[in-house]
This record gives structure tokens, sequence and C-alpha cells, in this order.
């Protein structure tokens, strides 16, 4: 029955949302963190999609291959009272692009939500399918 | 006689497992809606249909080239006319083809669709009572 790989494959895509909400939530909370556990300022995280073909041909899941670290520039603060200034005075602070990262979570969430109305209308019709003959 | 019931169901039952083919290839568009370079996909369903009427699967999608006894047919497990790529309206950066739009206007489509075979299916068997009852 085809119609059960659709919640594997919404599932799929679900899971690779929340993920990638993850990676925003991170980039977000660390957007001023200008050291990090190995001493450098916090890097914006990304993830990075593929399609995961599934059981039935042509259909294919979501998942996460990896998770890459933006290797732009730090952003430039200049705060000479800072303990982390350099000798000009300024400060290396995280290379997260506030806006894009907002960007990027309205556009998780909006996909995650396709997905569960995918999945709710898939159910729908399979709960309909079990009244054959019923009526 | 049993064949005869068989025969009567089977147009919606093809039907029904077509559509369900369509569901799976639409959510996986809808799941793929952010993966680079993921092509959308869709089904003919007029051939598609035609084809599953006929019991065949898309042998002439996969007639291979035989250069030795050993080697094995390939056994399509799509019923009709296989996935085809959908045209491009507008294209993107990332080379993904999928557009929301068109899709969720589409799965929605399919969903009813669906649900009105099983509601014929429900109406041949409400007719075959009827007749078996004679009343």
């Amino acid at each position: 029955m085809s119609l059960f790989n659709v919640f594997n494959i919404s599932g799929s895509a679900m899971s690779a949302q929340a993920q990638r909400l993850n990676a925003v939530a991170s980039n977000l909370a660390n957007a001023d963190s200008a050291t990090s556990a190995n001493g450098t300022p916090y890097k914006s995280k990304q993830v990075v999609f593929s399609a995961m073909p599934s059981k039935s041909p042509g259909a294919s899941g979501v998942k996460v291959t990896k998770v890459v670290e933006d290797t732009s520039a730090p952003r430039m603060l200049y705060d000479p009272k800072h303990p982390l200034a350099n000798d000009k005075g300024y400060v290396s602070m995280p290379n997260v692009n506030v806006t894009e990262e907002m960007v990027n979570m309205i556009s998780a969430s909006r996909a995650y939500q396709n997905n569960v109305e995918t999945m709710n209308a898939t159910k729908t019709m399979l709960l309909k399918t079990l009244t054959i003959g019923q009526g | 006689m049993i064949n005869k019931l068989d025969a009567a169901l089977s147009f919606h039952q093809n039907a029904l497992r077509v559509r369900s083919q369509r569901q799976e290839l639409i959510a996986s568009n809808i799941a793929n809606a952010d993966t680079p370079n993921y092509k959308a996909r869709d089904l003919d369903f007029n051939a598609a249909m035609k084809n599953a009427m006929a019991g065949q699967t898309n042998k002439e999608a996969f007639n291979t080239t035989k250069t030795s006894a050993n080697h094995l047919d390939g056994t399509p497990s799509t019923i009709g006319g296989g996935a085809m790529f959908r045209p491009v309206i507008q294209g993107s950066v990332d080379g993904n083809t999928v557009d929301m739009d068109v899709e969720r206007n589409q799965f929605a489509d399919n969903a009813i669709r669906y649900e009105a075979s099983i509601i014929m299916i429900n109406g041949q068997l409400k007719k075959m009572l009827s007749a078996i009852q004679g009343q």
C-alpha cells in the first residue's frame, strides 16, 4: 500500500526541517558569542539537504547529509574596552547574518507545516479507504 | 460469478492504485521543496491508468538490450507510465524545480479524486447488495 509510504516521506522531511530549525536557533542564540569552545568566534552553521530514495521508484524523502560551517570572515566590531579586542580595538564577532537566519526560520517552519498538512490529508484518505463497503 | 464481481470493481480499484502512487510522488515533491537540485516529478495519469487497466507495468520504458542469456529482466514496480519530470515554469538558483503552488494544488486535487473513487466503489457495492437482496 503505497499511501503508507507518504508518512515516511513527509516524516523524513519534517525531521530534516526540524534539524534546520535547530541550526537556526543555535545561530541566533550565538549571534553575539565572541568566543566558543575552541577559543575562536562562533561560526554560523547551515544544514545540507539531499533527496533520499524510498521504497517506491520516483518518490524520495529528505535527509540532512551534513552540517557545514559558514566560512565567511567574522564581523569586526570596534570595542576597545572588550577583553578580546585586538591591538587596533576590534573584536571578531560571529559571522551570523541575523536577517538571513530569520528568513531561514520562516522558510523552515512553513515547510514543516506543509509536510504536516500532507500527512493529515493522507491520513484522511487512508481512513476513508477503510470505510469501503461500510456505507 | 466472483470473476464478474471482480471485473465490476476493477476500474476503481486500479484508479485508487494509480491515485495513491501519484499522491506519493506529490508528497515527495512537497517534502523536497528545499532540496538543492531536486526535480519535481509526476505521473501521466491518463497513460498510467490505461496501462493499469491493461494489466501491465511500464515494461516499454525498461526495454533494455540483453547481450547475454544470463542478464536479468528489469522488473519495474510502478504501475503504468512511470514518473516523469514536471516542466519548469520558474527556475530557481539552487536547481530545484518544485513549485509549491502547483504541488499543493495537485495534491488537493488528487486527494479529492481518490475520495471520489471510494464513493463510487461504495455506490457500486450498494447497487450489488440491493440486487442480491432483491427488494
